[in-house]
């Protein structure tokens, strides 16, 4: 359990400062609309996929139908917002309606277990899928009006907002008492219910926190892609796009999901111009090894890396030592 | 007024056949090693393809190359078995589970884009000479192919059942379903069991995949769909016997084409999913399981 608390030092402290202002000044280098839109994409994987991270690597339950808290955001928010209300109230609306319907299955959710946890939320994500298809078998676009006022920037800063805020969130409920109920439910439910946390109370707490960042993502999707058929946020691609940006990164770690969305956006991107379905191909095959032999992803295969340099001089000390007695 | 519902019914009835078929491979991995297997859709899309491919290839009709589909499917059951399943089955409880359901799932990413990429995304399906005869009963209309996969649908089930209750290694499978400890006691080599019955399963699966080719459509997407009916089966149907979960699969079929008669086609999706969902919550051992 100690492992998992992310430790600030100064150090840290010096180097987020530092991106977090290199990423709030970005749009006023970059021009070039390609490449904000790459950022964006990064921005919105990061906060899909921390947002699964919640639940999935802090709590330990897989739910493999995220994207139907990612759809239900993008589709109220949409709603509204092309009805004329503001994007703002519009997107505290979607997290409202999210929340909602993520503590409304949570209570039956959860009497499932896991692997029968996964194969419920996959069917419930599917149901949510089927009956938006039926009920707005349609493409959303953008009237004339919205297309004029539409900018780039505002979008940018929306995501990065939203990035930026699911990430200290996490942090923050990771490093409470709250979020060690949460782990210790991931690591052992019985022993943890024994030492009187309440497994569904916590697990709630997770999909609820889980839910509104998904659906504050749905939202600011619905806010910033011009045109789509209102189910497609509702595709059970969205879920498996977070699993595997968590898994590849780090699961259950702050940092992970974020390394693992810009390794997913960036190899996307090189092999989209030629090779169309080739990267999923790729993702496929890496996390699976990732599953089989670094469950800590790129965050464990970095400290893997980090204690063998630091263990290298030591060794080297050693010898040294033995040297000399021989 | 009667003749569409017992047309509807005959449809539900020979898509359930299917649909059973689909969830008996499910049902044997998962009652023999105690893990979903959610890549099991993929494995029967591949089996579709490979009948597709003999028969628009070789022009061999699909029915008379069933046992060549299966056997090319149960090597690549045990390629997967030996290459991936083999390092999960030894891990604890939990972790098994979990860590079996997150390969099957990169291994349904992997074999969905891999088919994209070789037979493009396009639906296909086996158009046979006898495809558009159908024999007519009592005004119900009981298309050929539909009626032959019913009939392969039943052989299988049959055949299994023979295996699994005569020979030794059927009665070693279920002995390792009871319980594998003891079974391991008895003498019984259960790393063979695990792997013959991953290969059985996806034999199994192409059987159901060559059945959906020839009465239906196929296409490199279809395997998630085809998970979550077989899952629904397994669940309807409780594990351990394969007659529970071949009824499971008629069941499923039934209701299916009933609500679509009730509510309207478009719906017709839902209900399995939502009696999926109750029968979780409600009676996690199955309609017709035992606890």
């Amino acid at each position: 359990l100690v492992k998992d608390r992310a430790t600030v030092t100064k150090a840290k402290v010096v180097f987020i400062a530092i991106a977090v202002l290199l990423l709030a000044v970005l749009p006023l280098v970059v021009k070039r609309e390609g490449r904000v839109n790459l950022m964006i994409l990064i921005l919105l994987f990061a906060t899909l996929a921390q947002s699964w991270n919640i639940l999935g690597g802090y709590a330990g339950q897989i739910n493999l139908g995220h994207a139907a808290f990612f759809g239900l955001g993008s589709l109220v928010a949409r709603l509204l917002w092309m009805s004329g209300q503001p994007i703002l109230p519009s997107l505290v609306a979607a997290a409202v309606v999210t929340v909602g319907f993520a503590m409304l299955i949570g209570v039956p959710a959860f009497r499932l277990r896991g692997i029968y946890f996964a194969i419920g939320t996959l069917a419930l994500g599917e149901i949510l899928n089927v009956t938006v298809g039926k009920a707005w078998p349609v493409v959303s676009a953008l009237p004339g009006p919205y297309l004029v006022t539409y900018e780039l920037v505002p979008r940018y800063y929306l995501f990065l907002v939203l990035a930026l805020l699911t990430t200290a969130a996490t942090y923050l409920l990771i490093n409470s008492r709250l979020g060690f109920g949460i782990m210790a439910i991931r690591e052992e439910e019985e022993a943890a219910e024994s030492l009187g946390v309440s497994a569904l109370r916590h697990k709630l707490l997770a999909l609820s926190v889980s839910a509104l960042f998904a659906g504050l993502a749905g939202g600011a999707f619905a806010y910033y892609h011009v045109s789509y058929y209102y189910q497609f946020p509702f595709s059970p691609m969205w879920t498996f796009d977070a699993m595997l940006i968590t898994f590849i990164g780090g699961a259950g770690t702050i940092i992970g999901p974020i390394i693992g969305s810009v390794f997913y956006v960036a190899v996307k991107e090189i092999l989209a111009v030629s090779l169309v379905e080739v990267h999923l191909i790729i993702f496929g095959i890496l996390f699976i090894l990732v599953v089989l032999f670094l469950p800590g992803g790129f965050v464990e295969a970095w400290e893997r890396i980090q204690s063998a340099i630091a263990r290298g001089p030591r060794l080297e000390a050693l010898r040294a030592l033995s040297g000399k007695e021989g | 007024m009667l003749e569409p519902i017992a047309q509807n019914l005959a449809f539900g009835i020979l898509v359930g056949a299917i649909y059973g078929l689909a969830a008996m491979g499910l049902s044997l991995v998962f009652g023999v090693m105690k893990f979903l297997n959610v890549a099991h859709g993929e494995l029967l899309m591949l089996g579709g393809y490979a009948s597709f491919f003999i028969f628009t290839v070789y022009n061999v009709d699909p029915f008379l190359a069933l046992p060549l589909t299966m056997l090319l499917l149960f090597v690549i059951g045990l390629a997967l078995y030996r290459g991936l399943f083999i390092r999960v089955v030894k891990l604890a409880e939990e972790i098994k589970i979990k860590n079996s359901l997150l390969i099957g799932f990169g291994l349904s990413l992997v074999l969905q884009n891999v088919a994209v990429r070789l037979w493009t995304a396009n639906e296909r399906g086996i158009t046979t000479s006898y495809s558009g005869l159908a024999l007519t009963f009592l005004g119900v209309r009981l298309p050929l192919v539909r009626l032959g996969a019913l009939t392969i649908a039943f052989v299988t089930l049959i055949a299994l059942q023979l295996f699994l209750r005569r020979t030794y290694i059927g009665k070693a499978i279920r002995a390792t379903v009871e319980d594998w400890e003891a079974a391991s006691l008895m003498g019984i080599n259960i790393h063979r069991v695990y792997l013959l019955s991953f290969a059985l399963g996806s034999a199994l699966a192409a059987t159901a995949g060559t059945l959906v080719s020839v009465g239906y459509s196929i296409d490199p997407g279809m395997g998630l769909h085809w998970t979550l009916k077989a899952l629904i089966v397994v669940v309807l149907g409780g594990l351990g016997s394969m007659v529970g979960t071949f009824a499971g699969g008629i069941m499923l079929g039934v209701a299916e084409s009933v609500s679509a008669f009730v509510v309207g086609g478009t719906y017709r999706e839902m209900v399995g999913l939502f009696i999926f969902i109750l029968v979780l919550i409600f009676r996690p051992q199955g309609l017709f399981g035992e606890r």
